[in-house]
């Protein structure tokens, strides 16, 4: 097709060729790693403008990063949520939670226990943070790496297990893939298996509440490989032209399983500077700094709740991990990478700033893993009485033909009555498992 | 006791693998997190982690071995206070989940071990179990009105009736839509019940599947359903699954409407037929009304169903009028095929567009001494199997017509309704009269030809009752 009309391939004047560029990570296997020239500014130096200001005012935080944790382990800053050590706690807690739980379940697939894990270890801020800056019955809309938001709700870790298992326990009856969880009661929606389509639901979820004149807003997560999908451009255009209490969450994690960033446009401008051409508040925030990630939210969240504007968040953030357990990242990126990431790791540095202002030692830390991982191991051992994969103990065979639509149609009636009797001359002595 | 270490499924479509290496011997003792083994897969060679403590005690499966299946025991791990040389082979357990051919070990039941409600009784031929359309009492007004009136009308009743309900879409407020369905609502309603969107059917049938999931009762009116084909991810796989995919927890009630199929030499990328697309998917109500009476009591019906419901207009029946009751409430029954024209010699089975070339065509036989029997589907999920099979048994003759491709259509499921259930109470092969299977022609001469009419029909018929 770009062969020219006449069939010659070259044009023969002096005209310069066309050239392509196609993006190349910095970075490949065996490498050695220099993050120097990433611009990651200073903590505390941002401004924090009024949660209700003009979206035009906002064009420097969308390209800089907001910061609040420095290096001497303190809080600096107006973006200093100044929480209560007690929250603090929680919230490290939680992350710690999630952490131990990531660990297990993994090897757990290891073992084959579930034929599918997804980890989500070095943005355990994105979700945990900015969960606990939302209201527990604001709805979520988020992808598969937010774990974190059902462990900040409260859900227990064994339903998790169970529905990570697709076992006789499973809530959502042996239908979804591991890790694709569904609350109604922890307002967490059925986390979509294609990319992005979770971006205009949560708009449109939160123009309902609006319409209805109900006071909760929605939250929503995407990958930055994501942002590509035609998805999340309706979402920010609805958002915007609507003004629809939303926060639109973008994990910038560097990899779209071997896709580094740039193949979403990172090398030319940030995720968060999206939000500008829509006339969104934008803000880039550093996601592995919990008190930044709380920050962030929490001022999207009081913009929203006063019908102020929806937001873009872009966490910079690094996936220390594979994509899922099917993904072997040697393959595709240095090692390095994960070690020389400029902003630290979220848990250890949230356990050293409550340790500089005193409220956190070693020794509790330790005791706080242990139980955690105890907590989890409990919960596992639990979850596997009620069977794991390939073990037989699943929902009854009947329940198939279940909630694929309000009432259970008569063909679908039909074709139960007639599979129940197929097994029945099948297993004429009874089933064998039974 | 022994723990049993399976032959792990490294990635879910993983089903053998080969245990390429032990990386612990028997006798070894063994910490959480250790790697035990390095198994490869077709895609890539994963580590073995083991998950708990104690000791190897035995392997099972030699290194190097291919092909092992996953759910294979492999090695067995004596557990602390165990004798490690004690530790045997798995014998059969009476607890054991055995393989059945055909189902693998995934053989689900309730905990009394029966397959449900129904275990032991013999399936009979389902009960007639459809309501019937309302009767219409005596002496009620019947008023002549346009198809599209009548949809109006439905909408506009609906969003009296329950504040949750609105209707989104391009043009649909200021406009008073595209094809004028949503004529007056915005003055009624506002424009916060009445939206007109930015141009992205992808974006605005994921906003109107969110709010339905936010509890309100959309409506999203595609300008024509052509151009739902990018909107198609959030019909299937959102609002039809999450019911599903939720194990009930999470409802979405949308209806997703506008016209469907040819239009007037409008071409081929606006005149297409989405009845089958749409009506091959679980979750999914598909409703293909004809006359102005089902339009507004199936419009009706759709609204107020817990269920995501497509809604396929004609854009060339909207100005049709018909008769339609006059009724406080006229509401429809979903999945319920209605005989528009009774007749003993053949049966005519069709839906929206089609329904007037199939009465046209029964007009013609008529006049040829051939009475046909025209039902109109009216829903295409559920499909009404009892109306075709009661009036297949009654002519022994069917045809199907249908304003739309051939291959893989409505008409190639009723086809096989009549092999599956009617086979005995057939005289002659069913019949498809449908589109020429290809893209439709701009031009008028090769439009028509590419389309459907009453001739085709009554030439299907006459070869259905062997006359000619």
């Amino acid at each position: 097709m770009a062969d020219r009309p006449d069939g010659e391939r070259k044009a023969g004047s002096n005209k310069p060729a066309l050239a392509l560029h196609v993006p190349e990570p910095k970075y490949r296997p065996g490498d050695t790693v220099d993050f120097s020239d990433l611009d990651i500014g200073e903590p505390g130096k941002q401004p924090r403008p009024d949660e209700a200001c003009d979206p035009s005012e906002m064009g420097e935080l969308a390209y800089g990063l907001v910061r609040v944790l420095g290096d001497d382990d303190k809080a600096h800053g107006p973006w200093d949520p100044k929480l209560d050590p007690e929250t603090l706690r929680t919230m490290l807690h939680n992350m710690a939670l999630v952490r131990a739980f990531d660990e297990r379940m993994f090897r757990g697939q290891r073992q084959g226990k579930t034929s599918f894990y997804m980890k989500c270890t070095g943005e355990e801020a994105t979700s945990v943070a900015a969960a606990m800056a939302l209201a527990s019955d604001d709805m979520v809309f988020p992808s598969y790496r937010q774990q974190g938001i059902l462990i900040a709700r409260g859900y227990p870790l064994i339903e998790m297990i169970n529905q990570i298992y697709s076992n006789k326990g499973d809530k959502l009856k042996g239908r979804q893939l591991p890790i694709m969880y569904s609350s109604r009661e922890h307002s967490f929606f059925s986390i979509s298996g294609n990319l992005a389509t979770q971006t205009p639901q949560a708009v449109g979820w939160a123009m309902a509440s609006a319409i209805k004149g109900d006071s909760r807003i929605a939250a929503t997560w995407v990958g930055e490989g994501s942002t590509a999908e035609g998805d999340f451009h309706s979402a920010c255009t609805f958002a915007t032209v609507y003004n629809a209490p939303v926060i639109l969450n973008v994990i910038n994690n560097q990899w779209a399983i071997s896709s580094f960033s740039g193949f979403a446009g990172a090398e030319r401008t940030t995720f968060a500077a999206r939000a500008l051409g829509y006339g969104l508040a934008g803000l880039r925030v550093d996601g592995n700094d919990a008190l930044a990630c709380f920050a962030a939210q929490q001022w999207a969240a009081n913009r929203a709740r006063a019908n102020a504007g929806p937001t873009l968040i872009e966490y910079f953030t690094y996936r220390a991990e594979g994509h899922s357990t099917s993904d072997d990242p040697t393959g595709y990126r240095s090692a390095q990478e994960r070690t020389e990431w400029p902003l630290g790791d979220p848990v250890m540095r949230l356990k050293r700033h409550l340790i500089a202002i005193g409220e956190w030692d070693e020794e509790r830390q330790e005791k706080m893993d242990l139980e955690a991982a105890e907590r989890v191991k409990a919960a596992t051992k639990e979850a596997e009485k009620n069977g794991i994969l390939g073990h037989g103990l699943h929902h009854p065979f009947r329940t198939m033909f279940e909630d694929v639509f309000e009432e259970l149609p008569w063909h679908l009636r039909e074709q139960s009555k007639q599979a129940i009797r197929e097994r029945e001359i099948k297993f004429p002595e009874g089933r064998p498992n039974a | 006791m022994a723990i049993e270490l399976k032959m792990p499924a490294l990635s879910p479509t993983m089903e053998e693998g080969t245990l390429a290496k032990w990386l612990k011997q028997e006798g070894d003792s063994i910490e959480p997190g250790d790697i035990i083994a390095e198994i490869e897969t077709d895609k890539a060679t994963m580590e073995f982690e083991a998950i708990d403590e104690g000791t190897l005690a035995k392997i099972m499966v030699d290194e190097g071995t291919e092909n092992v299946a996953v759910g294979t025991v492999i090695a067995m791990l004596a557990g602390e206070g165990e004798d490690a040389s004690d530790v045997e082979a798995p014998a059969a357990s009476n607890n054991e989940v055995k393989d059945v051919p055909g189902e693998g070990k995934d053989v689900g039941r309730d905990e009394d071990g029966t397959d449900g409600e129904d275990q032991g009784a013999k399936p009979a031929r389902p009960e007639r179990r459809l309501q019937a359309d309302p009767e219409i009492p005596h002496g009620t007004n019947m008023a002549t009105i346009s198809v599209r009136e009548a949809l109006r009308d439905a909408m506009a009743e609906e969003m009296r009736r329950d504040e949750r309900v609105f209707v989104m879409g391009e043009e649909v407020a200021q406009y008073q839509g595209a094809y004028k369905v949503t004529q007056g609502l915005l003055d009624e309603f506002g424009p916060k019940r009445v939206i007109d969107t930015p141009i992205t059917e992808y974006g605005f049938a994921g906003i109107g599947t969110g709010a339905a999931m936010g509890g309100l009762r959309p409506i999203v009116e595609f300008m024509t359903f052509n151009f739902a084909m990018q909107a198609i991810d959030h019909i299937i796989n959102s609002a039809a699954k999450t019911n599903y995919m939720s194990g009930g927890q999470m409802r979405c009630p949308v209806v997703f409407r506008g016209p469907n199929g040819a239009a007037s030499r409008v071409g081929a990328q606006h005149s297409q037929n989405y009845g089958p697309w749409y009506a091959s998917v679980p979750g999914l109500i598909v409703i293909a009304p004809y006359d102005s009476s089902d339009a507004k009591g199936l419009m009706k019906a759709a609204i107020r169903s817990e269920d995501p419901v497509v809604f396929l207009e004609n854009e060339l029946v909207y100005g049709r009028s018909f008769e339609l009751p006059e009724l406080d409430d006229h509401v429809l029954p979903i999945g319920k095929a209605r005989i528009v024209r009774e007749g003993s010699d053949v049966t005519i089975v069709s839906y929206s567009i089609g329904v007037g070339f199939a009465l046209e065509a029964a007009e013609t036989l008529a006049g040829e001494g051939i009475e046909a029997e025209v039902i109109d589907l009216r829903t295409l999920r559920p499909l009404d199997r009892e109306a075709i099979l009661e009036s297949l048994a009654k002519t022994n003759r069917l045809v199907i017509a249908e304003e739309g491709w051939p291959t893989c259509s409505i008409a190639s499921e009723v086809t096989a309704i009549c092999m599956e259930d009617g086979f005995d109470h057939l005289d002659a092969p069913v019949l498809r009269v449908c589109d020429e299977d290809v893209p439709l022609p701009y031009a008028a001469n090769l439009e028509k030809l590419a389309l459907i009419d009453a001739p085709r029909i009554v030439a299907a018929a006459k070869k259905v009752c062997y006359v000619d």
